[in-house]
C-alpha cells in the first residue's frame, strides 16, 4: 500500500553553488510527475537525493515524505523507492534470472516459490525463457524491460525514473514508457520521471516541474515553475 | 705474540657436565654458509650426532652472507636484547671476527675451557689463537685450517706461475685467463697480501701496524705491477667476479685457467661434487702462502649458549674434525694437533686420502701469517680508488 | 500504517547492525595506516638516523655528515650511478614502450591472445632465475655460443666478450625488459578490460585511423592514468634492483643497490654510516626518477595532444606490428629459455663447455631435495596466502571505505604505503628489526606476515585502486536501491565484478611475498625458511644445478595463482563494467 510521496523545501548545493532551489511538491500514488530541465541543472542529482545516493560532495537538505514517513534520514535500501536510468545496468556478472532475483525482497517463501514469482514476471514481460540468458545477448529494449521488471519486483513504494527512455528507439520508446506508467497507475507507485523530452512529459501527464538553471554569472538563480498539471486525454 | 694457554679471563662456567645437560634439549641455530652441499650434509650430520649423544637440536641456517645474521646480532643489541638471541653459533673469520669483537658482540671467553680444546695445535697453527693478529682471547673456537691455493686446469695451463712475477709474465702470455675477486672480498683482498707479501721488499714489515710512510713505501712496487696486470686479465680488468664461489664456476667455464681458493681441499671437494673438470689441481707459490683459520663463535646475546659451547666442543671433537678432513666429505684441513691424539685417532688421520687435487702438507708448505688488519684497510683503500672506478 | 511501523521498528534494527559494522570498515584506512606508520617511521628512521652518524650500538653518538662525506668520496659511486641510471631507466623506458606498441599494433590479433595466455607462467619465474638463466645464455662461455662453437667460430676455450656484467648494464636492462614488460602488459589488459576498448577503436576506425594510430588516439590516453603507478613502480624496481643486478651487472663497479648490499654487509662495520647514507641517496634517486618521469608525462601529454589535433590518420602499421611481436615473441622467448636452461641444469650432472646439452645427467639431486622442499614449499605458501589475503582485505576495506564515506587514504598516506617498495630493502629493514625485536615480534609468525604485508601491500593496492574507483558508480545505486545494505552491494555486485583485477592483485602479492630473502631472513630471525631463503643461502655456492632446481621449483609455486588470473577468460562481467554515463 503505498502512499504519496512529497518532498519538503528539497534544495542541492554544490561548492556553495546553488544547483536546485527549496523545491515543494506532491506526487499522488499512481501519479507521474515530471521534472524537466537542460543538462546540467541538477536533475539526476535531485533524484539521488530522493533515493539516497548523492555524493557527498553535495550538500543537501530538505524533507521528503513517502506514505507520510520521514525517509531523508533512512539508508538507501531502506527508502523502498525504486530507481530507473538511462542504462539499464544489469549486473553483468549474473544471469537475468539472478538479476531479478537480486530485486526480489527476503522472505518466507523459498526458493522455489521466488523463483516462480520471476518466471511469472519474465512471462508477463513476453521474456518467458530469458531467465538464464546472459544480459549482454539481450536487445536494449529487452534489457530495458528486465531492468524495469527487477526494479517492480522489490516492491517499492515510489518509482524514480532517469531518462530511462533515452536509449530506446522511437517505437520502442513509446510502447516502453506506456509499459511503465501503466505499471505505475496499476500498482498506484508515485512516479517521478526526470527527463528533457516533451513528449515524455505529455504523455506522463502529471504536474511538471521545470527546472531552470542558474545563469553562468550566478545572476540569474536557479529556479523552477510549476506548470500546472493538465490531464492526457484518456 | 702466541697465547698460552691460560685463560685470560675466568671461563663462564665451572662444570662442564653441567653445561651438558643445560644445553639437553635446547635448539641451537647455527648460522653457517649454505652454498656447499657438501658441508651442509657435514652440518647435518653433525646435527645428528649431538642429538643422539647430547640431545641437542641443531637447526642450520643457510646464509649467503655472514653479513646478514651480524646485522641481526647489531640489530638486537640495538634494541636492547640481551638474552634470547636469534643466533646462536656462527661460523665467521678474521674480518668479522676483528669487528664483532670490537663491538663486543661476541659471547665469552669460552673457547679455551671446552675440554676438546686441548687437542688443538696452537703451536703448529698459530692462526687458531691469533685471528688477523687480533688475539682470540677465548671469543671463538677455531673450526678448520684455510691457506691459499692455486687451482689451474692442467688441460690449459703447462706449468704454473709460481711467483708474483712470473704470474705477470704468464699473464702477458695468455691475456684474459686469470682474475682475482675484487677487493672487499675476502679472497680477493688476500691476494692482495699474497701479493704484497711477493713484491715487497721487506715482508716482516707486514706483522707491525701500518703507517702512512710504511704503506707509502711497503706497497710501491705493488701499484705498478697492478698497473701492467690488469689489462691482462679477465675482461681486460674492468671488472671482476664477485667473490671466490664466482671464480671458481669461470674457471668451470672455462673462462679463465687460474683460479685461486682458502680451501686447499677445494679443488678435490669441486671435483667430486662436478663443479670442476677432473683436470684441475692445486699449487701454492714458492715462498708460501697465507693462511689462517676459520672459527666458530657465540654472539653475546645467543639463547642457547651451552647447547652452542656442547656443540662448539663436538665441532673440535676428533671425530668431527676426522670426518671433515675427509676428502669424500669435505676436506677442511683441521685444527687439531695430530701428535697430541690417541694412536688410533693419530692413525686414522694419517691415512686420510688426500683430495685428487689436493697437496699434501709437505706440498703445501708453512702458512705465511697474516699481515696487521691496518695493512689490509690501506690495500682495500687504495685499491679502490685506483681501480673501482 | 502498520506497515510504516514495521518499517521503522526494522530500520532501526537495521541501523544499529549497520552501526557496528561501519565501525570495522570505517577503521579500515586507519588500521592500514597504523600497520604500516611504525614499521615505515622505524625502517626511515633506522636508515635516517645512521646516515648522518647516529648508531649508538656501534658507537655513533653524534650527528655528523661524515657519513656524506664518505659517501661522496667514495670511488665507485660515479660510475655506480651512471650505472644505474642508466640501466634503469634503459629498462622501464624499453619495458613501457614494448607494452604500448605491442597493444597499439596487435590488439585484437591471434598473437595478443597467444601473448595474453603465457602470461601467467612467465609473471610466475622468479627475477632471479631469468637473471640466471640470461646468464647462462648470453656469457661468453653460455648456450649460444656453446650453439655456435668450435665449429663455427673456432673458440675452443671461451672468448673474454663482455656480454654479460658488461659495462653500460645491457645485459641487466635486458633481463629486467624480461620481467617488466609482461608485468606492464597484464596491468594494461586489466586497466583496457576497464575502458571500452572495442567501441571506442571502431569509433577511431570509423573516422579513418589506422588500428595503432587509432589505439594510441582514442584509448591510451585513458589507459595510462590507470597503469601509471605500476610503471613507477616498474622504475622504481629498475633503479634498486639487487638480486639482478648480482648476476647481470658487473661486479666492479657494480650498481648503486649492489654497492650499498656490500657496503651493509662488510666485516668493517662502520661501513654501516656510508651505506646509510648511500641508502639516503638511493631512496632521493628513486623519487627525483619518479618525479622526472612524472614531469616527461606532462611533456608527453602536449605532444600527444598536438599529434591527436592533427589528425594523422596513420597506416596499417603492418611493418610496426611484425617488428614488436617478433620483439615480444623474442622476451617470451628468452624466459622461457631461462626457465628451460634452469630445468636443464637442475637434471644435468656434468655440463661444461662446449656441450650443447648436458653431457652426464643425473635426477639424484630431485630426489635429495625432496624431502626439504614439502616443508619449505609449504612455510612459503602459507606465509604468501596470509600476507596477500591480508593485503588484499585491506585494500579492498580502505577502497570501498573511500566509496563509502569519502576517506580517501591522503596523499601522505599513500606515500607510507609505498615507502617500502621506494627504500633500499637491506637498510629498511635493519630499522624494521630493531623495532621488532624491541616489541618482540621477531622470529614470530606475526612479525613475519607482518614484514612482509609491507611489501606486498603496495603491490595489491595499485594493481585494485584505479579498477575499482571506475566501477561505475550507477550499479551499486542500483543495487541500493533495490534493497540492498551497502555490505550486500559490496559482496554481491563490486567484487565479483572486480573478479579479475582482485585475482591480479593476488597472484602479483603471492609472488612478492614468495620472493622475499631478507625480510623472511631478518624479521623470521632465522627461523622460519621458504624456498627463497634456502635458494639464496645455496645459490650462494654458485652451483648451476642446484640453483636450477630452486628455480624451477620457485616458478611453479605463483603459478597457479597467475594461471588463474590471466587464463579466467576476460568476463563479459569485467568488460561492461565501466559503462559511461557519468
Amino acid at each position: 500500500m503505498s502512499g504519496e510521496l512529497s518532498l519538503a523545501g528539497v534544495f542541492i548545493r554544490l561548492a556553495g553553488q546553488e544547483l536546485i532551489a527549496p523545491l515543494t511538491m506532491t506526487v499522488a500514488p499512481g501519479e507521474v510527475a515530471t521534472v524537466m530541465g537542460p543538462s546540467g541543472s541538477g536533475k539526476s542529482s535531485l533524484l539521488a537525493f530522493i533515493c539516497g545516493t548523492l555524493d557527498p560532495a553535495f550538500a543537501a537538505g530538505g524533507s521528503v515524505r513517502l506514505s507520510g514517513l520521514e525517509i531523508s534520514g533512512l539508508p538507501p535500501e531502506r527508502r523502498r523507492i525504486g530507481i530507473l536510468f538511462q542504462d539499464d545496468l544489469l549486473f553483468p556478472h549474473m544471469t537475468v534470472a539472478e538479476n531479478l532475483a537480486f530485486g526480489v525482497p527476503p522472505g518466507p517463501a523459498g526458493r522455489r516459490a521466488r523463483r516462480a514469482r520471476i518466471d511469472a514476471a519474465l512471462a508477463e514481460a513476453g521474456l518467458a525463457e530469458f531467465g538464464d540468458r546472459d544480459p549482454e545477448t539481450l536487445s536494449g529494449g529487452q534489457r530495458a524491460r528486465v531492468a524495469l521488471l527487477r526494479t517492480l519486483l522489490s516492491e517499492p513504494q515510489a518509482l524514480l525514473l532517469d531518462e530511462p527512455f533515452g536509449r530506446l528507439d522511437i517505437r520502442l520508446r513509446t510502447r516502453f514508457r506506456q509499459t511503465v506508467f501503466a505499471h505505475a497507475r496499476s500498482r498506484r507507485l508515485p512516479t517521478l520521471l526526470v527527463t528533457h523530452d516533451p513528449e515524455d512529459a505529455a504523455a506522463a501527464g502529471g504536474p511538471v516541474v521545470e527546472l531552470t538553471p542558474a545563469d553562468e554569472d550566478g545572476d540569474k538563480a536557479p529556479g523552477l515553475s510549476v506548470i500546472v498539471p493538465f490531464r492526457r486525454r484518456p | 705474540m702466541l697465547a698460552d694457554r691460560s685463560v685470560l679471563a675466568a671461563p663462564p662456567f665451572d662444570d662442564w657436565n653441567v653445561v651438558v645437560s643445560q644445553a639437553r634439549g635446547q635448539t641451537v641455530y647455527f648460522n653457517a654458509w649454505g652454498g656447499s652441499e657438501r658441508i651442509n650434509d657435514y652440518i647435518d650430520w653433525v646435527g645428528d650426532r649431538v642429538a643422539a649423544e647430547y640431545g641437542i637440536t641443531l637447526a642450520h641456517v643457510k646464509l649467503a652472507d655472514t653479513a646478514d645474521a651480524v646485522a641481526r646480532v647489531l640489530a638486537e643489541k640495538a634494541a636492547g636484547r640481551t638474552s634470547g638471541g636469534s643466533v646462536d653459533l656462527i661460523w665467521i673469520n678474521g674480518e668479522n671476527f676483528a669487528a664483532m669483537k670490537a663491538q663486543s658482540l661476541l659471547f665469552g671467553p669460552f673457547a679455551e675451557a671446552l675440554p676438546n680444546d686441548r687437542w688443538v695445535d696452537i703451536i703448529g697453527k698459530p692462526a687458531t689463537r691469533v685471528d688477523f693478529t687480533v688475539p682470540v682471547d677465548g671469543l671463538e673456537v677455531p673450526w678448520g685450517m684455510a691457506q691459499i691455493v692455486f687451482l689451474y686446469d692442467t688441460t690449459r695451463v703447462g706449468e704454473p706461475p709460481r711467483s708474483m712475477a712470473a704470474l705477470l709474465a704468464w699473464a702477458d702470455a695468455h691475456p684474459g685467463r686469470f682474475t682475482y675477486p675484487a677487493p672487499p672480498d675476502f679472497t680477493g683482498s688476500t691476494f692482495l697480501k699474497q701479493a704484497l707479501y711477493g713484491l715487497a721488499t721487506n715482508p716482516a714489515a707486514l706483522q707491525q701496524p701500518a703507517t702512512d710512510s710504511s704503506f707509502a713505501e711497503i706497497a710501491a712496487p705493488l701499484w705498478p705491477w697492478l698497473d701492467r696486470l690488469h689489462p691482462l686479465l679477465w675482461r681486460g680488468g674492468t671488472t671482476f667476479p664477485a667473490n671466490d664461489q664466482a671464480q671458481r664456476q669461470l674457471l668451470d667455464d672455462g673462462e679463465i685457467d687460474i683460479s685461486l681458493s682458502f680451501n686447499p681441499g677445494e679443488a678435490s671437494s669441486a671435483i667430486a661434487q662436478g663443479l670442476l673438470p677432473e683436470t684441475v689441481r692445486t699449487y701454492v707459490l714458492d715462498g708460501g702462502t697465507i693462511g689462517n683459520a676459520h672459527f666458530v663463535a657465540i654472539p653475546f646475546n645467543a639463547n642457547a649458549k651451552e647447547g652452542a659451547m656442547v656443540v662448539a666442543n663436538f665441532l673440535l671433537s676428533p671425530e668431527a674434525q676426522l670426518r671433515k678432513q675427509d676428502p669424500a666429505v669435505w676436506g677442511d684441513p683441521t685444527v687439531l694437533a695430530t701428535d697430541k691424539l690417541e694412536p688410533a685417532e693419530r692413525r686414522k688421520f694419517a691415512t686420510l686420502p688426500l683430495g685428487i687435487a689436493t697437496l699434501s702438507p709437505a706440498d703445501l708448505g708453512p702458512a705465511l701469517l697474516e699481515p696487521h688488519p691496518s695493512w689490509m684497510t690501506r690495500l682495500e683503500a687504495e685499491w679502490r680508488q685506483r681501480y673501482a672506478k | 500504517m502498520a506497515a510504516a511501523v514495521r518499517q521503522v521498528t526494522s530500520a532501526a534494527a537495521a541501523g544499529s547492525h549497520l552501526w557496528r559494522r561501519l565501525d570495522l570498515l570505517r577503521a579500515c584506512p586507519a588500521l592500514t595506516l597504523a600497520l604500516f606508520f611504525a614499521p615505515v617511521a622505524a625502517g626511515l628512521l633506522g636508515t635516517a638516523l645512521p646516515a648522518f652518524g647516529w648508531l649508538p650500538v656501534l658507537g655513533g653518538t653524534q650527528l655528523s655528515l661524515e657519513p656524506w662525506q664518505r659517501l661522496l668520496l667514495a670511488p665507485e659511486l660515479p660510475s655506480a650511478l651512471r650505472l644505474t641510471l642508466t640501466s634503469g631507466f634503459a629498462a622501464s623506458l624499453t619495458s613501457v614502450a614494448i607494452v604500448i606498441i605491442f597493444c597499439a599494433a596487435a590488439h585484437g590479433t591471434r598473437l595478443f591472445r597467444a601473448v595474453e595466455r603465457l602470461l601467467a607462467p612467465l609473471l610466475a619465474i622468479p627475477h632471479a632465475a631469468v637473471a640466471l638463466g640470461l646468464a647462462f645464455l648470453l656469457a661468453p662461455s653460455g648456450w649460444l655460443v656453446r650453439l655456435l662453437s668450435p665449429w663455427a667460430t673456432g673458440w675452443t676455450t671461451p672468448p673474454d666478450l663482455p656480454t654479460v656484467q658488461d659495462p653500460l648494464g645491457l645485459a641487466l636492462a635486458l633481463g629486467l625488459v624480461v620481467k617488466e614488460a609482461p608485468y606492464l602488459l597484464l596491468m594494461t589488459i586489466a586497466a583496457m578490460a576497464q575502458v571500452e576498448v572495442k567501441e571506442s577503436l571502431a569509433v577511431a576506425r570509423s573516422l579513418g585511423y589506422g588500428p595503432m594510430t587509432g589505439w594510441l588516439k582514442a584509448v591510451l590516453p585513458r589507459v595510462y592514468p590507470q597503469i601509471r603507478l605500476p610503471i613507477y613502480a616498474v622504475l622504481a624496481y629498475s633503479l634498486s634492483v639487487v638480486d639482478m643486478a648480482l648476476i647481470l651487472a658487473p661486479a666492479t663497479p657494480p650498481p648503486l643497490a649492489v654497492l650499498l648490499m656490500r657496503w651493509f654487509g662488510e666485516a668493517d662495520l662502520a661501513m654501516r654510516f656510508t651505506a646509510a647514507a648511500g641508502a639516503i641517496l638511493q631512496l632521493l634517486i628513486v623519487v627525483a626518477a619518479i618525479a622526472a618521469w612524472r614531469s616527461a608525462e606532462a611533456g608527453f601529454t602536449r605532444i600527444g595532444r598536438a599529434w591527436i589535433a592533427a589528425g594523422r590518420r596513420g597506416g596499417n602499421a603492418r611493418t610496426i606490428r611484425v617488428a614488436v611481436g617478433v620483439v615480444m615473441v623474442a622476451l617470451l622467448a628468452l624466459a622461457s629459455i631461462s626457465l628451460l636452461a634452469n630445468a636443464l641444469w637442475s637434471i644435468a650432472a656434468t655440463w661444461r663447455y662446449p656441450a650443447v646439452l648436458p653431457t652426464e645427467w643425473s635426477v639424484t639431486r630431485w630426489l635429495r631435495e625432496a624431502d626439504d622442499l614439502g616443508p619449505l614449499a609449504w612455510t612459503t605458501i602459507a606465509l604468501g596466502a596470509a600476507a596477500t589475503l591480508c593485503a588484499l582485505a585491506l585494500a579492498l576495506g580502505c577502497l570501498e571505505n573511500e566509496r563509502r564515506h569519502g576517506l580517501r587514504v591522503s596523499d601522505r598516506g599513500l606515500w607510507l604505503i609505498y615507502a617500502p617498495l621506494l627504500v633500499p630493502q637491506v637498510s629498511f629493514l635493519f630499522g624494521l628489526e630493531v623495532m621488532f625485536v624491541a616489541v618482540r615480534l621477531d622470529g614470530s609468525w606475526i612479525g613475519l606476515v607482518w614484514s612482509h604485508l609491507l611489501f606486498v601491500l603496495p603491490y595489491v593496492f595499485l594493481s585494485l585502486a584505479d579498477p575499482f574507483r571506475s566501477l561505475d558508480e550507477r550499479y551499486a545505486r542500483s543495487a541500493r536501491c533495490l534493497g540492498a545494505s551497502p555490505a550486500r552491494v559490496f559482496w554481491r555486485i563490486k567484487l565479483p565484478m572486480l573478479r579479475r583485477p582482485a585475482l591480479v592483485a593476488l597472484a602479483v602479492g603471492f609472488a612478492v611475498s614468495a620472493g622475499q630473502y631478507l625480510p623472511t631472513l631478518f624479521a623470521g630471525a632465522g627461523r622460519f625458511s621458504t624456498l627463497t631463503t634456502e635458494a639464496v643461502g645455496r645459490a650462494a655456492g654458485a652451483d648451476r644445478r642446484v640453483i636450477g632446481l630452486y628455480a624451477l621449483v620457485q616458478a611453479i609455486v605463483p603459478l597457479l595463482p597467475f594461471a588463474l588470473a590471466v587464463l579466467l577468460p576476460a568476463r563479459r562481467a569485467i568488460a561492461a563494467a565501466a559503462r559511461p554515463g557519468r
